[in-house]
């Protein structure tokens, strides 16, 4: 009896390290969240001493590094979402063709070939799609478009698309081969057809995966920084003409980065400002997605 | 143009029961393979129409397959395979002129758990009419009431045909799912333990309903209850690792077997 109860005292304690040592790795990450998100914070305000808030989301030239000084987000954002748009146009129907071919039509066989190949895509370095877009697709497309100058968001922004491909197809595929095999076997009892089972039943049920999956798709390439930095230029320009150099926030960081940009100038109060704005919109983004995970959430379990 | 294919002009029906009632599927020497693995052995019989036939059995003993058969829908498991006749109404139903899905409008089923869509009532019961373009607009929404008022659901759901299929009980679920297999106008319907994952009261409400649609639709379930198959059914199969033991009037099989086995069985005995 005695030393089942020590027993249970040294298994009582054994439980308590280990579970506070996983509380301390989980506090970790938050801990390393929470320090950056304060540095953006402490920065973005010193920027905002020197700089009102209006002019930041007013102004429409972005000129900081210039002496005549311009703080307007605007060119920045446009470059930022005229990639990203591209992107996505590229990904969503290529990655949802895929996401529906392998869940639906591919034989087991094919699809566990197929998945971790498309995986090896999303594990390519951006630096070598930076480079792939710069000096393959621009000259390629400018072929097609005589007008296109050598850096343009067009370029980048397809490869972008090309490399979130995989994280679109795979997300998705993992969403619609999640949706039970009851609901199939309903839609054909009916006499349903392969393709009306995959795009009336499957997708729809889906949807809440496949949504999700698409906003970390768009998230991912505002976030996308090599392939930008390298492909379509560096000039902050407020236009939505995919054939123009533009600049995108991600690369405005870099380059004022690798600059000498001497620690606590406006200028390097600036890319602090526009690193918040970019963490602000993919937080938006991570929460329209949570909130649309939860509004479809699917109830069959 | 689907109706034509299943026409059953040219080729007379197979004898008829004891009942005269003329039969619906004519099974002979069926057998079933998943694989390797044989899970139906030589079953002959003859489902009679607008009756209720009930396949009865331990688990595992092949009677869902079988009724699986019977709307092809065994052809979309890899590895499945059978051998033997099967005629609808006098065709033989793998024949290759006849495309499965229409096969599918005309013999709808019925699953062992709930599986509506995760869409609105409505939209449940609309899918078979929209997907064969049965009917449109206003005549969809009558032949939407129709098919609930079939399955009884009716009254229980006309003031929230909007509101998702998910939010409804199980056995309103079951019945939503009945009402799905009848919006495309099939002439049997299979059920596949229609009632295993329900309470008795909802359960009570469909074998209620069965009877009744047992005036104008030939009805073949599997059932792992016995005494479900005692209530409902017309015929009685009793199918015991893959082979067909006995098969006849429901009374009979159960008052006085032919066989030690159904008797064993329908005695409590094993299963």
């Amino acid at each position: 009896m005695e030393i089942a109860h020590q027993h249970a005292t040294k298994r009582r304690i054994g439980e308590r390290v280990i579970s506070i040592g996983l509380a301390c790795c989980g506090g970790l990450s938050i801990l390393t969240t929470i320090g950056i998100v304060a540095v953006l914070i402490v920065e973005t305000v010193a920027f905002f001493r020197h700089v009102p808030m209006w002019r930041f989301l007013t102004d429409t030239q972005w000129t900081p590094l210039f002496a005549n000084k311009h703080f307007g987000i605007a060119p920045l954002v446009a470059g930022t979402m005229l990639t990203s748009t591209i992107a996505i146009a590229v990904a969503m129907p290529l990655g949802l063709l895929t996401a529906i071919y392998l869940s639906e039509f591919a034989k087991e066989g094919v699809r566990q070939a197929v998945k971790p190949l498309l995986e090896i895509l999303a594990g390519v370095p951006t630096v070598v799609y930076g480079y792939f877009a710069l000096l393959f697709v621009t000259p390629l497309l400018q072929r097609l478009i005589p007008q296109l100058a050598g850096f343009n968001a067009l370029s980048p922004g397809i490869v972008m698309g090309l490399m979130i491909i995989p994280m679109v197809a795979s997300l998705s595929e993992d969403a619609m081969y999640a949706v039970p095999q009851g609901l199939r076997e309903a839609a054909y009892a009916l006499g349903s057809s392969k393709l009306q089972v995959s795009l009336r039943v499957v997708v729809p049920a889906a949807f809440s995966g496949i949504a999700a999956s698409l906003l970390l798709a768009i998230s991912r390439a505002i976030g996308e920084t090599m392939i930008v930095a390298i492909a379509a230029g560096q000039q902050p320009r407020f236009t939505l003409n995919p054939f123009v150099p533009v600049e995108t926030m991600t690369a405005y960081i870099v380059q004022v980065s690798l600059g000498d940009t001497p620690t606590g100038t406006l200028e390097y109060n600036t890319i602090f400002a526009v690193g918040m704005t970019l963490f602000l919109s993919t937080l938006l983004l991570n929460l329209f997605s949570l909130w649309l995970r939860e509004r479809f959430r699917e109830q069959y379990a | 143009m689907y109706a034509s294919v299943l026409r059953n002009d040219s080729i007379s029906n197979p004898p008829s029961t004891a009942h005269d009632s003329p039969s619906v599927f004519a099974i002979q020497g069926l057998e079933c393979w998943y694989g390797t693995h044989q899970v139906i052995r030589k079953v002959s019989l003859i489902i009679p129409e607008r009756r209720i036939t009930a396949i009865i059995g331990p688990s595992g003993c092949g009677k869902s397959t079988l009724i699986r058969c019977l709307n092809r829908i065994n052809d979309l498991i890899p590895g499945f395979r059978m051998s033997g006749h099967i005629l609808f109404k006098g065709r033989e139903l793998d024949d290759p002129a006849i495309d499965p899905l229409t096969i599918r409008l005309k013999v709808g089923m019925v699953f062992q758990k709930p599986n509506p869509f995760p869409k609105s009532i409505y939209e449940n019961v609309a899918y078979g009419p929209r997907i064969w373009e049965l009917h449109r607009d206003r005549r969809l929404d009558d032949h939407v009431e129709k098919s609930l008022r079939k399955a009884a659901l009716w009254d229980e759901v006309k003031d929230k045909l909007g509101q998702n299929a998910l939010t409804l009980s199980g056995g309103q679920q079951q019945r939503l799912c009945i009402a799905r297999a009848l919006a495309v106008e099939p002439e049997v319907l299979l059920l596949d333990e229609p009632c295993s994952a329900l309470d008795p009261i909802a359960t009570g409400k469909i074998e209620e309903l069965l009877l009744e649609l047992k005036q104008r639709y030939t009805l073949v379930i599997v059932t792992h209850n016995m005494q479900q198959a005692a209530r409902v059914s017309d015929e009685t199969g009793f199918l015991l690792m893959g082979e067909l033991i006995e098969f006849g009037p429901t009374e009979k099989l159960f008052t006085t077997p032919g066989d030690s086995r159904t008797e064993a069985y329908i005695t409590g005995r094993f299963g």
